[in-house]
């Protein structure tokens, strides 16, 4: 008796003493491997937040995709660092005539492609002319940003689409590509700069077929361009994307035609939870996260780590939906916006550097109304004019969603809970209604309009006011009660036509003016900046509102 | 997370054996399909509707009762659920303050990053909304018995629905309704809440009780068909039958009553794995999604989780409530099932 | 043996045609979906029906099943609708991930239990039992999530031994083989790709063996306590046969029994605890992949799928249970 269980001691010591040696000896190998000489060489790893979809930035519209995509292609033009303003990429400079319909490109010389192709005016219309002509109802679901600017393609799928933006692209000569549009559209020249309008190998998208998304059943196949031979001019090359570990490996691209990328190896490491982004970067496995939480923000500056925080470029709002009779009534809308005590609402749950939204775009954007009517909180004020609308006994149901996360909203169930306690003290009924982000909340929202109030928000892709107001008011949404503010979508319209800087920049400042006093579809809420964090040894990386980090002037150590 | 509980977890006090039970039901009919795994959790719950079956009700009880007021840990457990039952009533005078109020003390200085902490009126300091935290968690007790109790009392009824039906009736019913159950028994509980969960088309705390409930219901149905099954042969069954009273009567007046012991003991068990599965749904994002409500797997499994580095009481205090709490219902629970264990009578 | 293999077989195929259909109709009867997940704020109603109609959505159900079944006669269980990837690779890389982390589990709570459990019946009373006994109460009472919660902040944040979360380190360069990185290792002879596998493994392991490591710790005890008390067993000790005899040939041979069956039982369980395991560890294995595959947009191809390997799995474990209980003990029969 005494000496079997002797044995079973040493048996049970001998288990752990492996499990310990082994991880000593893994722990010490790290060391040796994680080195690098300082400034140039050396491994970047990343944390992001998410799965991208694939590497071919036409189908994509998600910030985890563009992340990688952004580090190997290059679009036309590009923002500065750290701005939402232009700046020469692919393009050295760019017009367009007085009617905003040719574009013309002076593209920069002597870029090449990974695979050793030349960038050139041809490349750019065969990219130009590969979207406009895109077939198969798979393929053109997925061009979100292509029919966001362009609107229709040579063949529409489906109906309602619209008619296309894009008529043709010719180049003139190596170094000059023109671009003709059927009509102006706002956007332009900022939609220029999307990520997804990235100028890919044209001898790559053709040797792997990367038109070809295959509709298998209920799921697409993306070729084998967009899964494993993406082929860009940006800084860093693609090396693999190991599911399993979950890391996407990028090499530096040695011929770039820009700043050089200082690391010799990028590793995007994708880790969705947002407690174990910040662990793993205590634990020194990675050298910067992107989205921490909120509220781990202060601790890790705390601790000597960088927190950068992008100016924000978005906008959380909460919307009426007018099928409601009673908030057809814009006493009752203007009531609301007056007992939401926002201020409070900001400093107790904003992430570090949110502002009370005024407008349905951030200030940095062209249109931006310094004089707009504000809603200060008034519980007074909201009373009155609940009773001169004779809506004192109001009952609403307030859909807010649950499971996600997303910038402008990092945790919805408490906004709405401080949202819900605010209409309350004014005599409102609130009858919160939680339905999940991907299992019908958004549906039941845009699609159903079940709601009478919400919480939804947007972050802008590109420096031009029709992407924010233009996106939420441009036209009637189901939303907002599907309502005919026909006067409302008049003066978006023109505005978003105007080409000249200075009538467009006093047509939009209007807009948001009328918004805010005549029209309030919705109460704007917040900007609420979200941030970036990297260790304290790592140099040149510039927080950019649009999340447009680029790595290449990244150093580590 | 049920299927721990539900195990053979034979007390402390066990003397005999009877290995036969697991052995004779592999002889027996085989299993087919899906269902087997739940083989041993069926036996566990036939063992324990058999135990009340070969007696009347009243002496048993009351032997029960006797045995289980010696039974030192049953009555920790006792003493813990009394004591949560008690400040459960009683939390609207307990609780200094209203659990959904926020306090501009309070709210003043807090920030996403930042809780103000104890004060003298506010003795454990302020929640992620500037509520009173202490008022939440003594308002919690009560939250979370209603979502333990509840979940577990429509697991219970429809549970006893099924099993009553099918062991009433027995034949394709039977057949039919046990097929079912064997299925449920076999999936992974906490799997297939989610599943509710995600099937149910809004979240609510009423999604949250109804999929902890339906988790439950096969356990209950088993139960109560066993001790039917086992009740049909037994002398009281039989003499009532001799003497011509209607089947129904005799199941509601005989073989019910009887069978509920069994039931009772197996629901305070599975109060302690309710209010654990509630707290494991909170956490994966698919509990109740309204915060206000203060219940402590919410607490735990959402603030606790959010603000553990900036306030790690907020996940400690809920998470020791629910460890105490389902401690209790555990060692209680055991103690009743050990207490009308035909086996430690002898 | 051989007829009730197969039949049990033919039966799992009947089980899995009805299993996918209802699954098939149920998942599209779910507010929300793929299209809303993959259009996100920027649905309108036109890209709404353009996806819509991309995806097949817009035909009727009966159509749309009755072209799943016809794939999945090719082996084609479609693709997944987030990544793409066909949705055999994508249960390929999860599934090793998990049977890894539970295989792991297991080895814990059996290594543990068995010896704890039966330590505990041969000292009965006494200390040793009742801290095995208060100990496997708290297991079982301890939110998993929040044990997994703790044991990081203790061991990654304060003590640094293991890392937080992954199956790897970056930069350890692993053949994948078998999606079993420990086992890969072993096999190309990457020992340091085995070691640092196994030092990620750890704390996962432990946190999701607390479970099976109480339950298995009461049912060897308790079956121990009832085979002590077996003739056989006073009749051995009477006859003064040595101890290492009487535990290997009659308490362990016969106390074991259950404890078997519970181990069978105890892999539904673990899927359980794995869905919290690997959601507090970023351990990239099937419970994160159904969890991501709910709440990340209904991803259906998916989802179908591993429904249908769930049954899959249960019906062969059950079936290598009751094999393994035919050679246990000789006298149960599997008929």
């Amino acid at each position: 008796m005494q000496a079997s269980r002797l044995k079973t001691a040493v048996a049970l010591a001998a288990v752990a003493a492996l499990a310990v040696g082994a991880s000593g000896c893994a722990k010490s190998d790290r060391d040796e491997d994680g080195g690098g000489d300082a400034k140039t060489g050396g491994t970047f790893v990343f944390a992001g937040a998410g799965d991208p979809k694939n590497f071919d930035p036409i189908f994509n519209d998600d910030g985890e995709s563009f992340r990688p995509i952004r580090q190997m292609y290059d679009t036309l033009v590009q923002n500065k660092p750290g701005t939402a303003e232009l700046q020469g990429a692919l393009a050295e400079s760019w017009e367009h005539d007085p009617e905003g319909k040719v574009w013309t490109f002076k593209l920069r010389k002597g870029v090449k492609f990974h695979d050793g192709t030349d960038f050139n005016a041809a490349a750019v219309c065969f990219n130009f002319d590969r979207w406009f002509n895109m077939k198969g109802a798979a393929a053109q679901s997925q061009m979100i940003y292509y029919s966001d600017v362009f609107g229709g393609f040579a063949k529409n799928e489906a109906e309602g689409v619209g008619d296309p933006v894009y008529n043709k692209c010719e180049a003139k000569d190596d170094g000059t590509a023109v671009v003709t549009m059927n009509q102006y559209k706002g956007a332009f020249p900022g939609a220029f700069a999307l990520t997804a309008l990235s100028i890919a190998s044209p001898d790559a998208l053709k040797k792997y077929d990367a038109d070809a998304v295959k509709q298998n059943g209920d799921s697409f196949e993306y070729s084998a361009f967009a899964n494993e031979h993406p082929v860009g001019t940006g800084p860093f090359k693609f090396v693999g994307w190991d599911k399993a570990k979950g890391e996407i490996t990028l090499d530096r691209n040695p011929d770039y035609w820009g700043e050089k990328a200082k690391v010799d190896k990028l590793v995007i490491k994708i880790i969705k939870d947002e407690n174990t982004r910040k662990q793993e970067l205590r634990a020194g496995t990675v050298q910067g996260i992107d989205f921490p939480a909120p509220a781990d923000r202060k601790a890790l500056s705390g601790e000597g780590y960088q927190v950068l925080d992008r100016p924000a470029f978005n906008i959380l709002y909460l919307g009426f939906n007018q099928k409601n009779p009673k908030l057809k009534d814009l006493k009752v809308r203007q009531a609301i916006a007056y007992a939401l005590n926002r201020q409070q609402l900001v400093q107790t749950k904003g992430p570090g550097g949110t502002k009370v939204a005024d407008e349905f775009m951030p200030d940095t954007v062209l249109g931006y109304a310094q004089d707009v009517q504000k809603y200060e909180y008034s519980v007074d004020k909201a009373k009155q004019l609940l009773k001169e609308a004779g809506a004192e006994n109001l009952t609403l149901n307030f859909y807010y969603p649950t499971d996600v996360s997303r910038p402008y909203m990092p945790n919805p169930q408490e906004i709405f809970t401080v949202l819900a306690n605010d209409l309350q003290a004014v005599g409102i009924k609130v009858n919160g209604v939680a339905r999940p982000w991907n299992g019908g909340y958004k549906d039941d929202v845009q699609q159903f309009g079940k709601h009478d109030l919400h919480l939804l928000g947007w972050t802008g892709d590109y420096n031009d006011p029709g992407n924010f107001v233009g996106t939420f008011f441009g036209r009637g949404k189901v939303e907002f009660g599907d309502q005919a503010m026909t006067e409302m979508f008049e003066a978006i319209g023109k505005a978003d036509s105007t080409v000249d800087e200075a009538g467009k920049k006093t047509a939009w400042e209007q807009v948001n003016r009328d918004i805010a006093a005549k029209w309030l579809p919705a109460v704007p809420v917040w900007h609420a900046p979200p941030a970036i964090v990297v260790t304290k040894d790592v140099k040149g990386l510039v927080a950019s509102p649009l999340t447009d980090e680029r790595f290449n002037t990244v150093s580590v150590g | 997370m049920s299927d721990p509980i539900i195990q053979p977890m034979v007390g402390p006090q066990r003397e005999s054996v009877d290995p036969s039970s697991v052995t004779e039901k592999r002889e027996g009919t085989l299993p087919r399909g899906i269902d087997r795994l739940g083989e041993r959790k069926r036996a566990r719950l036939e063992q324990l509707a058999q135990a009340t079956a070969d007696q009347g009700g009243v002496s048993l009880v009351r032997d029960a009762l006797r045995r289980l007021r010696r039974n030192p840990t049953a009555m920790v457990g006792a003493g813990i659920v009394a004591l949560f039952v008690l400040v459960a009533i009683f939390a609207p005078l307990l609780a200094p303050h209203d659990p959904a109020q926020r306090f501009d003390e309070l709210t003043k200085n807090l920030t996403v990053d930042s809780i103000p902490g104890a004060s003298s009126e506010f003795p454990l300091g302020s929640d992620p909304l500037g509520r009173d935290f202490l008022s939440r968690m003594i308002h919690g007790s009560r939250q979370t018995l209603f979502v333990g109790v509840l979940a577990t009392l429509i697991g219970l009824i429809l549970g006893v629905l099924v099993g009553a039906l099918a062991g009433a009736f027995g034949g394709w019913v039977d057949n039919i309704l046990m097929r079912f159950t064997d299925v449920m028994l076999a999936l992974p509980a906490l799997l297939l809440a989610i599943s509710l969960v995600a099937l149910a088309s809004r979240s609510s705390q009423w999604t949250v009780i109804f999929a902890v409930a339906i988790v439950n219901v096969p356990i209950f149905a088993r139960l109560l068909r066993g001790s039917m099954l086992a009740q049909r042969e037994s002398d009281h069954v039989l003499a009532a039958r001799a003497l011509g009273v209607k089947r129904g009567a005799i199941v509601l007046r005989h073989m019910l009553p009887n069978a509920m012991t069994a039931v009772i003991v197996q629901a305070t068990l599975t109060l302690s794995t309710a209010i654990l599965e509630a707290a494991s749904l909170s956490f994966l994002g698919l509990g109740d999604p309204d915060i206000n409500r203060a219940e402590w797997g919410l607490m735990l499994g959402v603030d606790g989780q959010r603000y553990f580095e900036v306030r790690p009481e907020l996940a400690y205090f809920p998470a020791l409530a629910i460890i105490v709490v389902a401690l209790g219902f555990t060692l209680l629970g055991e103690g009743m099932r050990e207490a009308i264990d035909p086996k430690s009578r002898r | 043996m051989l007829r009730v293999i197969v039949r049990r077989l033919l039966q799992l195929v009947v089980t899995l045609i009805g299993l996918s259909a209802l699954v098939f109709v149920w998942l599209r009867n779910l507010p929300g979906g793929p299209v809303e997940a993959l259009l996100g704020e920027r649905a309108t109603p036109e890209r709404r029906a353009l996806l819509t109609k991309a995806l097949g959505y817009d035909q009727p159900i009966l159509v749309q099943y009755a072209k799943f079944m016809q794939r999945l006669l090719t082996g084609d269980f479609g693709n997944s609708i987030r990544s793409g990837d066909p949705v055999t690779e994508v249960i390929g890389r999860a599934f090793p991930a998990t049977v890894e982390l539970a295989a792991a589990a297991m080895i814990i709570a059996i290594g543990l239990g068995v010896p704890l459990g039966y330590l505990a019946a041969r000292h009965r009373g006494r200390l040793l039992d009742n801290l095995s006994i208060g100990g496997t109460l708290l297991g079982i009472s301890i939110p998993i999530f929040f044990l997994g919660y703790l044991l990081k902040d203790v061991f990654t944040q304060n003590m640094h031994w293991f890392p937080p979360s992954g199956r790897i380190s970056t930069g350890v360069d692993n053949t994948d083989v078998t999606g079993f990185f420990v086992l890969d290792g072993l096999l190309t002879r990457e020992f340091d790709a085995t070691g640092d596998a196994l030092w990620h493994l750890i704390l996962p392991a432990i946190t999701l063996a607390t479970i099976p490591l109480a339950v298995i710790v009461r049912i060897t005890r308790a079956s121990v306590l009832d085979v002590l008390n077996e003739d056989y067993v006073r009749t051995a000790e009477a006859k003064g046969l040595r101890h290492k005899t009487i535990r290997g040939r009659h308490i362990l041979r016969n106390g074991l029994l259950p404890v078997v069956t519970t181990i069978g039982l105890q892999t539904g369980a673990l899927l359980s605890g794995a869905v919290l395991t690997e959601r507090v560890y970023n351990w990239g294995g099937l419970g994160t992949l159904i969890y991501d595959s709910i709440s990340g947009g209904r991803d259906y191809p998916v989802l179908q799928a591993l429904i249908l390997l769930a049954a899959l799995v249960f019906v062969l474990v059950n079936l290598l249970v009751d094999l393994s209980y035919a050679f246990i003990d000789p006298r149960v029969r599997v008929r």
